[in-house]
């Protein structure tokens, strides 16, 4: 399988002053759920910087607050204390508009893998390319083909998610993801509902096909066995950061 | 690249809608059912209205004069025949012809029930009918007792078209008075009247001597061609007294048509249930884009963590709207149409797919599927892309 493919990533990449800047930088960040006497602190002070092309996973026992960082990252909730840079944009008081624009730039692989059920395996990944500005419909949909073609399911074009396997979706979603020619990549537990060679093989062709477009990738996961994909591994406890030690390997 | 098809995406409602068959084809059914009732509804609301005109429309007239106590077509009062003839003083007018009108009693022949028969009197050599069949029979009338019966009336009148046939004399009673039918003619029933029969102004006299001398209860006027209607309604209105009424053909229509649609409950009881059909389809239309809505609830939120916005996504609920109103409407037509033929073939009744209603029954199924898309796009505020992960 092909893991880099410049003729996809190419087109776009226009030299931008964003570009420069660290893909994610989270300083002093805190979240909280819930309002009066049942407030309930979830995030302490987060501090984090995450360069282009740097894979990080997160990891931590559930409920420590690793989601809510990742859909505060994500663009998804509004911050409520603390600053959020993401490709170069404050996502503190940012409006709902800021924050749409800015998710056609990240893309997101969760934990489901959230197809849509009526679109064939191109569709959806269609779904992803479609946010490109100014590509025609036949160029969106070459697009399309080439990132299945990428995740190895050039097979399997024209199936509906009902008839893939597990890993396939993954596949499919991860080429979505792709297809937006995201700068920053998402993704929650994506192995979580696969056996672990599928999980392997999955999370592999999203650290190559990640690097081959210099975009960075920020994984929560629970899997021991993927931990060595990773640039560097962080550990959350409570709330907190807390750098692990072994894996810093940058 | 500029072309507007390069700017094309995916047909997603289009495919939400086909990739869902059963879920589809309950929301046809619905919206076809909605379509079915109002088509009937309406049908039969303008059938009954156009039925009540079946004679009015027949007469060779540009003007007519009635009495302004006339109400409707069941209770024609009587004015003074001089306003007809007063009238010719007019130089656009070119014929004139007085004509009685009265519903009398008639005796079926073969089982001596009576029931009401719209009888016209008029001079048989007067032009009364646009339909030249007319003239060509009138001379039977011109001897005394002699009546052309309508071969369109309801059967509850007696078999006198086929005794006719079969060549024997059809002799009955009329308001008391022995008759002979002279021949036959077609003019159809109409909703005041369920037959009707034509005779001379000599033998309508007889038939009932009460009417008053000199008094007639339609006056028909004929123009002059190039003649400007309105110009001539203008005139005889300062010429003629205030004891007649002046209309157009298409006016008299019109007077007779409001007076069902206004003074009875026919209009109110077939538009409501023009209506309920509209409120059933609303329901299942709203019920299947919501829980279509409901569904999808996760994929919309992963399409708007995608990055689209949810104008996007309203979008697509709209055009599910969209098809689902043209998708449903083309059966509805469809079974119309056939249903139509039924009524016509079943009660005589003026029943066709007209182009305005159709267009009416369109706007009422899309307003119907837009309403419901809009109902169920509140749904699409709970597709919070921050509780997918």
């Amino acid at each position: 399988m092909n893991f880099s493919r410049p003729s996809l990533v190419a087109s776009l990449r226009q030299p931008d002053p964003a570009a420069l800047a660290p893909a994610v930088r989270i300083q002093e960040l805190s979240h909280w759920y819930g309002r009066g006497a049942t407030r309930r602190q979830v995030l302490l002070g987060v501090n984090l910087t995450l360069h282009a092309g740097e894979v990080v996973l997160l990891t931590g026992p559930s409920g420590c607050g690793k989601t809510t960082l990742l859909t505060l990252v994500g663009a998804l909730r509004q911050v409520m204390a603390g600053s959020v840079q993401v490709l170069g944009q404050e996502l503190a008081g940012s409006s709902r508009g800021q924050r749409q624009q800015l998710r056609r730039s990240v893309g997101m692989i969760f934990q489901g893998h959230n197809l849509l059920r009526c679109l064939s395996a191109e569709q959806n990944v269609q779904m992803g390319s479609d946010l490109l500005p100014q590509l025609s419909y036949r160029a969106r949909r070459d697009r399309a083909r080439e990132w299945l073609r990428a995740v190895g399911l050039s097979e399997q074009l024209h199936q509906l998610p009902h008839d893939l396997s597990g890993g396939q979706k993954q596949r499919v979603a991860i080429a979505r993801a792709l297809a937006a020619e995201p700068r920053l990549l998402l993704a929650d537990e994506p192995t979580a509902a696969l056996d672990s060679r599928t999980g392997r093989e999955i999370v592999d062709l999203l650290r190559g096909l990640a690097r081959g477009q210099g975009c960075a990738v920020l994984m929560v996961t629970h899997d021991p066995r993927i931990l060595d994909i990773a640039d560097r591994v962080l550990r959350m406890e409570d709330g907190q950061l807390v750098e692990s030690g072994g894996e810093e390997r940058l | 690249m500029n072309h507007p098809w390069q700017g094309r995406r995916i047909p997603l409602a289009w495919l939400l809608l086909t990739r869902q068959p059963a879920r589809l084809a309950v929301a046809l059914a619905g919206i076809a059912f909605a379509g079915i009732l109002m088509f009937m509804q309406l049908g039969f609301r303008d059938g009954l209205f156009d039925a009540s005109v079946t004679i009015h429309k027949q007469f060779d007239a540009d003007l007519v004069l009635i009495s302004p106590r006339t109400m409707s077509s069941i209770a024609m009062a009587g004015f003074p025949q001089r306003r007809l003839v007063q009238a010719l003083a007019d130089a656009d007018v070119a014929g004139i012809t007085p004509v009685h009108w009265n519903l009398m009693l008639w005796r079926n022949p073969q089982t001596r029930l009576t029931r009401s028969i719209l009888t016209l009197g008029f001079e048989p050599g007067d032009p009364l009918f646009t339909d030249p069949a007319l003239a060509r029979s009138a001379h039977q009338l011109t001897q005394v007792g002699r009546v052309l019966f309508d071969r369109l009336s309801r059967p509850e009148f007696g078999p006198v078209a086929a005794w006719l046939g079969q060549g024997r004399t059809v002799e009955t009673e009329v308001a008391g008075t022995r008759v002979r039918v002279a021949g036959l003619v077609s003019l159809g029933p109409s909703f005041g009247a369920d037959g009707n029969m034509l005779v001379s102004r000599e033998t309508f006299l007889r038939l009932m001597p009460s009417t008053p001398p000199g008094s007639i209860e339609l006056g028909l006027i004929r123009l002059r061609q190039g003649a400007d209607p309105a110009a001539v309604i203008g005139r005889l209105r300062q010429l003629l007294p205030p004891d007649v009424r002046i209309l157009t053909k298409q006016g008299f229509v019109e007077f007779e048509k409001d007076y069902w649609r206004t003074s009875t409950a026919i209009g109110f009881i077939f538009t409501l249930g023009a209506g309920m059909g509209f409120v059933v389809g609303c329901v299942i239309v709203y019920q299947v884009l919501y829980s279509d809505v409901s569904d999808h609830l996760p994929e919309y939120a992963t399409l708007m963590a995608m990055g689209y916005p949810l104008r996007t996504l309203l979008g697509v609920v709209a055009r599910e709207g969209l098809l689902l109103a043209a998708l449903g409407y083309l059966p509805a037509w469809l079974a119309g149409q056939g249903l139509y033929a039924l009524v016509r073939a079943g009660t005589k009744l003026p029943v066709f797919m007209e182009l305005q209603r159709s267009q009416l029954v369109f706007a009422m199924i899309l307003t119907m599927c837009m309403a419901s898309a809009a109902l169920a796009m509140r749904k699409l505020a709970d597709a919070d892309p921050a509780e997918i992960f």
